[in-house]
Parts: structure tokens; C-alpha cells; sequence
């Protein structure tokens, strides 16, 4: 039996996941899980879907074997380029399918909530394309450090709103979007962005990234011929993670979802009920929602998708952890040694393959590059002033 | 059939001919308690007291701010029930809060620590119905009482099981969105109101988007009562307690028939 599940009714994997929303989104929710459910089912959506991926998007992306790098590691390193997707990461392919799936429900507009600003500037595209409305809520801390993304959600020409409450990052983004949502249902669809929220999105979502774990696979097998040892890839809600897992939870592969240490769901968080979803959380001793730290506004993320957390529970997935500093490293490691810049959410996954090489000799590691970096530039530029 | 404390009292106000009032005060706010005692005694018929949270997602800009606010004075679940067990304000009291408060100190632990305390009632706002069994098991077997909220979207399938599983009353939700002050009173409410009363005895109350006294009047035509959020804590905040006694005092003339 296949480790990856297609939860029930009640939308869980093992004792995580569930649709803790209020009343009002319940009929919504209950909608789009049978929306979803009649359209990926639909020969004609599934086409529609993969054209917009391949014509549009520039699907399949590529496999790259990382020959300097992986040589001054000791280790064979091949990275999935979601990183030359259409607007510049994995975001894309959970957005096309999602607004695709929005206009077939008669939708009018989305709402979206972003952190790093990707999945603001992926939803903002798709919503220019298919003719949709686009509102994206976003930190007042992130429009401050990813302030380039705001700028091009603009130019795309979506709504952005700084969210000032809370600790002003992704977590309070996604209340507002919420917020939102209540108000707004009949209209809207709410574009969430990663493998969590209420039942269907951890589900839904993590079948329109399946596509990165089955075309890497497919790819790894043409190229090598054997399944990689280690699948790694940095984690906040976790969507690129669960893509790329997907296609090798059924092998031996070791899967590694990278968390920072100032935003361990999994590694130092107790199962918590938040935006929708049973899970890891981090939280206080009265359950009160603790504000997560990290340099990269993409993983500053207090809980996880609740998929994650049923992986970790049974053993099957990893979640270490790296520090600011060692991302910081992973950065420019990447950056020298392939000539590649990597989104400093993916400079996570590139600090634990660093750290771990010495342990993981001769062994074949595939990272999911989910995004690039550019977006990352101005901060890099801020923290590293004067030290190049 | 029996009905518990809140329940029990709403039915009585009914069947005298009258409206509910049931304010809302964030637990933990600066001056929360004395604002308690100021609804009580300017009659209201139970209070609704919300345990702050770091993610209100069903709440507006003023109970958010008041929650923040809370928080950061220390306020915990523990600290807001213990004071609770002391305010013996006569009437009966509910707590509104949202699910990972009940869920981190554990089912069993958190109905008991409500019962304990003189809590007759719980308002959850994100467990919606397919996900309230365990909870509401052990809230019944505490002799607490678990408000259903339904909502405008609701199905006309769905509402009969949502009203079936409420105790102490139905939370009839207003309108589409969050708490907070609307210039006036949208369709829905009423609309929402007399779908409910066709199909419960249970006493149904307007909450979320009932923004003042007329609106509360205006309300009341169909519904067996008003709950009052932000437009209370809105006067605490700018105000303090004795201007919350004085709004709910003419909230209370308002639906006096």
C-alpha cells in the first residue's frame, strides 16, 4: 500500500489535517473538495492544465547535476529546477490548477496570502492570465524585505495589503486572507499557498505539486537509472517538500524537509489546531501561537501541513533544522560553486547537504531547487555589506 | 428534557414575553471585570467572555486589538477562569474561544476547568460541526453547555444539524465576515434568524455585524436575541465600564417590547 494518502471525508492524514474553519467556510470548503475532486478527474481540465503548465509555465523543468559541488562534498548532487518555472519557483503549479479551478466555479476573484512574496507574484500571474481579480495580504515585515515582489504583484496588476497585526509576517497574512474569505465567499476563492489550511488545500495542493516528485523521478531513472539515496528540500508550510516527496515516498529514498531553527513546526513544536489544520505548531504553554524567526520570509512559518507532520509521526520523513548563519553560507556556496542563486528558502536545504556530507559519502542527493533567488538579492546585499 | 443554566435562562426571558441581550467582553482587557458587573447590572441576560487568542480569525480590528492587548498583559486561560470563579455577577456566563485553547489543555481538562470555574457555556467559533464530536462529548459530561454557530451559507440540509447539536443557544451569524460595527444591519441576519426559529426551539440569537441599539431592535423582530461584541468592547476601549453599562442599559430599552 502506497504511504501517500488521499484522505477521506474527514481530511485527515493519520490524526493531522481536518477542517477546523469557521461555519460560514464550511459549505465553501465542502464545495471545493467536490469541485476539485469532479475536475481532476476531467480529461478536458487535466488537459487544459497541463498545457498551461508546459506552454505557459515551461514544464517539465529540468534535472541539474551540481559536478562542482557535489564533488567538493563527496556526494553526487542533482537539483530539480523549479527555480526557471515561470515566475521564478515550484508556486506555479499549485496557482495555474487553482485558478483554473476558481473560473470553473464561477469565481470572480481570488485571495492569496504570500510570505517570500512567490506564491503573491505566482497567484497575481495566474489571475492576469485566466481575467480574475487578484487581492494578496501580505506582512508589513515581509513588504519591507521583499519589497521587488510587491512591486511586480503590482505590476501584474494585483491588490496588495501590508498586514500590520500580529508578528506581521506569513502567519498573520493568512488570518487576513481568511478574514477575507469569511466575507467574501460567494465571489472568492481563496488561493492558499502551500499543504495546509482546511481540508481539501493540504490535499489539493499537494497534487498539483506532484508534478515536481513525478517528473524528477521519471528523470532520475532516465539519467541514473537508480532512485537517489536522500530527497531534500526545505520546509515551511511544506508544498515544494510534498511535491518532490510524492514521487519517492514509495521508494528507499531518506526524505529530508529542512525547517529553520526559528521556525521548527515539526522539530520543536507539539500538535496544535490553527488556519484550518491539525498539525505541529509552535506554540506557548496556553496554546497561544508563537511567532516564528527566520531570514527567509517563505519559512517563517509557525506550524506545517498537516501531511508533514503525519510523515514525521510515522518515521517516514526528516526534519532537521539549519541556522540563519548556516543558510547564509548555503547561499553563497551554491552561488560560487554552480554559478546558480538559489531563493534563501532553498539555501535551508543546501546548508543541511553541506553540514551532512561528511556522513552522507558517495551517497546520491536530490534537492528540490524550488526558486531563485533574485527576489533574495537586496537583503543578501544588506546582511553580506562589505564581506564579498 | 432539562436544559442547562444559560439555556434554561434565555428560554425563561422568552417565554416572559422578552428579548435576550448577551454581551461580549474580551477576558483579560484592562477593566474587563468591572465591565462585566456593568452589564449585569444594566441588563443583560448572560455574558459572553472571549479567552484571547493569537489568531482571532473570526474577529475584526477592535476585539483583535483588545485580544492583543489582553495577551500582552499577561492574561492566560488559567488566569481569566480563576478570576471568573469570583465575579458572581448572578447571571450565566459563557466563554468564547477559539479551538487550539481547548485542544492544547486537553477535552476533558478544559470542560472540567469551565464547569469548575462557573461557566455554564462555550462558543468555539473554528469547530464547526464535523469536528466538534469529541469536544461537545466532553462538554456535555461536564454539564457545559456547547453554542453552534450557523451561518448565512449554510445549506438549508445542513442547519437542522447544526441546531440539533446546540445547547444554550444558536449563535445565528449576522452576515458574511468577521466581528465587528456595520453601518446597518445586513438581510442576512434576519433572513438567517427566521430560517433557525422555523426550525428550533432552542433560543436563537443575532451576533456578528448587530451594531447598535436600533439594529439590536431591528433584530430581535425575528430572533429571540442580540449578542453585542464590538460595539461593547469599542466602549471599553474608547470609554471604560461605566459607558458600557450606560450602551448596554440602552441596548435593553431598545428590545423591550
Amino acid at each position: 500500500m502506497s504511504l501517500l494518502i488521499t484522505p477521506g471525508a474527514d481530511g485527515r492524514f493519520g490524526e493531522f489535517g481536518g477542517r477546523f474553519v469557521p461555519e460560514t467556510l464550511v459549505p465553501a470548503c465542502q464545495e471545493l473538495e467536490a469541485a476539485f475532486t469532479q475536475a481532476w478527474n476531467d480529461a478536458d481540465y487535466r488537459r487544459e492544465l497541463d498545457s498551461l503548465l508546459s506552454e505557459y509555465a515551461g514544464r517539465p523543468s529540468g534535472l541539474t547535476e551540481c559536478h562542482n559541488l557535489g564533488k567538493q562534498l563527496g556526494i553526487r548532487l542533482f537539483l530539480k529546477r523549479e527555480d526557471l518555472n515561470h515566475t521564478g519557483s515550484h508556486k506555479i503549479n499549485n496557482v495555474l490548477g487553482q485558478v483554473l479551478l476558481a473560473k470553473r466555479m464561477g469565481k470572480k476573484r481570488i485571495v492569496a496570502e504570500t510570505g517570500a512574496g512567490q506564491h503573491g507574484v505566482a497567484s497575481a500571474t495566474a489571475a492576469a492570465l485566466l481575467g480574475l481579480e487578484c487581492k494578496v495580504y501580505m506582512g508589513a515585515v515581509d513588504v519591507e524585505r521583499q519589497s521587488l515582489n510587491v512591486f511586480r504583484m503590482k505590476l501584474l496588476g494585483a491588490q496588495v495589503e501590508a498586514v500590520h497585526s500580529g508578528s506581521r509576517t506569513l502567519k498573520d497574512a493568512v488570518n487576513e486572507a481568511m478574514r477575507d474569505w469569511v466575507a467574501t465567499v460567494e465571489s472568492t476563492h481563496y488561493c492558499l499557498g502551500s499543504v495546509m489550511g482546511p481540508h481539501p488545500y493540504p490535499f489539493m495542493v499537494r497534487q498539483f505539486h506532484r508534478v515536481i516528485g513525478d517528473e524528477a523521478r521519471e528523470q532520475m531513472q532516465e539519467r541514473l537509472g537508480v532512485m537517489p539515496d536522500a530527497v531534500v528540500a526545505c520546509v515551511g508550510g511544506g508544498s515544494n517538500a510534498m511535491g518532490i516527496f510524492s514521487g519517492f515516498i514509495d521508494t528507499d529514498a531518506r526524505l529530508i524537509g529542512v525547517e529553520p531553527a526559528g521556525g521548527a513546526a515539526v522539530g520543536r513544536g507539539q500538535p496544535g489546531v490553527v488556519h484550518g489544520m491539525k498539525s505541529y505548531l509552535m506554540q506557548d504553554e496556553h496554546g497561544q501561537v508563537q511567532e516564528a524567526h527566520s531570514i527567509s520570509a517563505g519559512l517563517d512559518y509557525p506550524g506545517v501541513g498537516p501531511e508533514h507532520s503525519y510523515l514525521a509521526s510515522i518515521g517516514r520523513a526528516e526534519y532537521p533544522t539549519v541556522t540563519d548563519e548556516e543558510v547564509i553560507a548555503g547561499f553563497q556556496l551554491m552561488a560560487r560553486s554552480e554559478g546558480i542563486i538559489p531563493a534563501l528558502e532553498c539555501a535551508h536545504a543546501v546548508a543541511w547537504i553541506s553540514r551532512e556530507a561528511p556522513k552522507i559519502q558517495g551517497k546520491i542527493v536530490l534537492m528540490n531547487l524550488s526558486g531563485r533567488g533574485d527576489k533574495d538579492v537586496g537583503q543578501m546585499m544588506d546582511i553580506l555589506d562589505g564581506k564579498l | 428534557m432539562t436544559y442547562g443554566r444559560l439555556e434554561t435562562q434565555l428560554r425563561q426571558r422568552r417565554e416572559a414575553g422578552g428579548k435576550s441581550l448577551v454581551p461580549y467582553i474580551t477576558g483579560g482587557y484592562p477593566g474587563w471585570q468591572d465591565a462585566i458587573r456593568a452589564c449585569a447590572a444594566n441588563g443583560a441576560d448572560a455574558i459572553e467572555i472571549g479567552l484571547p487568542f493569537s489568531d482571532p480569525v473570526m474577529d475584526g480590528p477592535i476585539i483583535q486589538q483588545a485580544s492583543q492587548k489582553a495577551l500582552q498583559a499577561g492574561a492566560t486561560p488559567i488566569s481569566i477562569l480563576q478570576e471568573v470563579r469570583s465575579l458572581d455577577v448572578g447571571i450565566p456566563l459563557a466563554v468564547m474561544c477559539y479551538y487550539n485553547t481547548v485542544f492544547h489543555a486537553g477535552h476533558e481538562r478544559f470542560a472540567f476547568a469551565l464547569a469548575d470555574s462557573g461557566v455554564s457555556g462555550a462558543i468555539i467559533p473554528d469547530l464547526p460541526l464535523e469536528e466538534s464530536g469529541p469536544w461537545c462529548e466532553a462538554a456535555d459530561a461536564a454539564g457545559v453547555e456547547t453554542v453552534m454557530l450557523a451561518a448565512p451559507t449554510a445549506p438549508d440540509d445542513r442547519l437542522p444539524r447544526v441546531v440539533a447539536r446546540a445547547r444554550g443557544f444558536v449563535y445565528s451569524v449576522g452576515l458574511l465576515g468577521v466581528t465587528g460595527e456595520r453601518a446597518a444591519l445586513e438581510l442576512t441576519a434576519t433572513d438567517l434568524a427566521r430560517r433557525l426559529k422555523a426550525i428550533t426551539e432552542v433560543p436563537v440569537l443575532v451576533g456578528v455585524g448587530v451594531s447598535n441599539a436600533q439594529q439590536a431592535a431591528q433584530a430581535v423582530q425575528v430572533a429571540d436575541g442580540v449578542i453585542q461584541g464590538a460595539s461593547v468592547m469599542r466602549r471599553l476601549i474608547e470609554s471604560g465600564a461605566d459607558a458600557v453599562g450606560e450602551y448596554i442599559a440602552e441596548v435593553r430599552r431598545a428590545i423591550t417590547p
